[in-house]
């Protein structure tokens, strides 16, 4: 009698958590969808981007990004002709309201946006201990909020300081290319937003996709090609000065 | 069978070691979702789950459906590839409730130069201008019409 007392005691935190397990349930789906024909990024043009922010609002406003922490912001470069390795950039709040009047004489002057550069080969998914996050088979870098420990590890990880820790849910986050859009056909916040057409969500498996003669008749460029992270935000125009 | 005399507690040992494997691989079959592994080293429904989130921009087409009057007039101009919600904000809400839910009105006199605000690092072929001395403070809409914002003829344009 005693030992099946004990057996259930053991027994009864197991099947708590189970029967959670079967409440939570499984979310619905997107349909007509298929994600083995998709593989998703993202076009930069700098030649068109005017440091509105808009992108960067749009993107708070769409997926709820607590304030002093970006998905996506913009970079004021002001590089010297002679210094191209030393630019000095700034981001007062990430451009989110813009950006106050460029003062500085000479040289040259230009926004760049960022966001995660949802890489193919990417260092912040190799690093975390518990399979929270992944990439998609439509090649899209996500977070699984639910097994995600919080331990910074992808945020030490990643070279271009896309993620951070979200300070309600102490769980990493960062940008999902608006996954709940493009799986419903739409296009990301921020191209949404984008007034001058400067971001453009592309689909590299879809062959009349724009991107294709873009990148065919453009110089294009991806940041930090050295770390072999096989970036898919490519950037049109970009300075060599850019970090 | 002489060696296998004491073996008894031996048997127990085993038997507790089998029991606990049974508990173990019973529990992880419970708490590990169905599907783990589906993809990857990930939860396959953490996919869904990101893609469950509801949507707060409607989207061009979206407003077309309704407001096919606006892309009419926006069309030959020079906004015709801002998109509605890039100046009106996310508008899902009142796609999904039209009679309820009323988009606010804009001050053209801030969101105009969000964009139009000269700025040494915009684009030179962008055009921009010093909002104090193009139009010493009055709203953009006095003489622009935001959805086509080209002064049709030279006697109605310029700033008093």
């Amino acid at each position: 009698m005693s030992i099946s007392r004990r057996h259930m005691l053991l027994l009864l935190p197991a099947a708590a958590l189970a029967w959670k397990h079967v409440l939570a349930g499984t979310p619905e789906s997107s349909p007509n969808y298929t994600m083995s024909q998709h593989w998703w990024g993202m076009l930069i043009d700098l030649t068109k981007c005017i440091g509105c922010g808009n992108c960067v609002r749009g993107c708070q406003a769409e997926n709820e990004v607590p304030d002093g922490y970006f998905r996506t912001w913009v970079e004021r470069y002001h590089v010297l002709d002679y210094d191209i390795e030393n630019p000095h950039v700034d981001s007062p709040d990430g451009g989110k309201k813009g950006f106050p009047p460029t003062k500085e004489e000479g040289g040259k002057n230009f926004f760049v946006p960022k966001l995660c550069n949802h890489c193919a080969d990417s260092p912040c998914t190799q690093v975390c201990p518990v399979g929270a996050t992944f990439i998609s088979p439509d090649g899209v870098v996500l977070i699984d909020k639910k097994y995600c420990l919080g331990c910074r590890y992808c945020v030490q990880a990643c070279p271009y300081g896309c993620r951070f820790i979200n300070p309600g849910s102490n769980t990493a986050e960062k940008c999902t290319l608006c996954y709940h859009r493009i799986t419903k056909g739409l296009t990301t916040a921020c191209c949404e937003s984008c007034p001058t057409g400067a971001r453009q969500l592309a689909d590299l498996k879809n062959p009349n996709d724009p991107i294709h003669e873009f990148l065919k008749t453009h110089s294009v460029q991806v940041l930090k090609p050295y770390m072999a992270t096989h970036s898919k935000v490519f950037y049109n125009g970009l300075d060599g000065s850019v970090r | 069978m002489q060696s296998f005399k004491d073996s008894e507690h031996l048997l127990r040992l085993a038997a507790v070691f089998v029991v606990g494997i049974v508990v173990f691989l019973v529990i992880r079959g419970f708490l590990v979702p169905k599907s783990f592994g589906e993809y990857g080293h990930y939860r396959g429904d953490a996919i869904s789950d990101v893609a469950a989130k509801p949507v707060n921009f409607a989207g061009h087409e979206m407003c077309e459906a309704c407001h096919s009057d606006v892309f009419d007039k926006k069309k030959d101009g020079k906004h015709a590839h801002v998109n509605c919600e890039a100046c009106h904000g996310p508008q899902a809400k009142h796609a999904d409730d039209p009679a309820s839910v009323q988009p606010p009105k804009l001050d053209t006199a801030k969101l105009c130069a969000r964009c139009h605000e000269a700025n040494a690092a915009k684009p030179k072929t962008f055009p921009q201008v010093v909002s104090a001395d193009h139009s010493s403070g009055m709203p953009c809409d006095t003489c622009h019409q935001p959805h086509s914002p080209a002064i049709a003829s030279a006697d109605t344009g310029g700033a008093k």
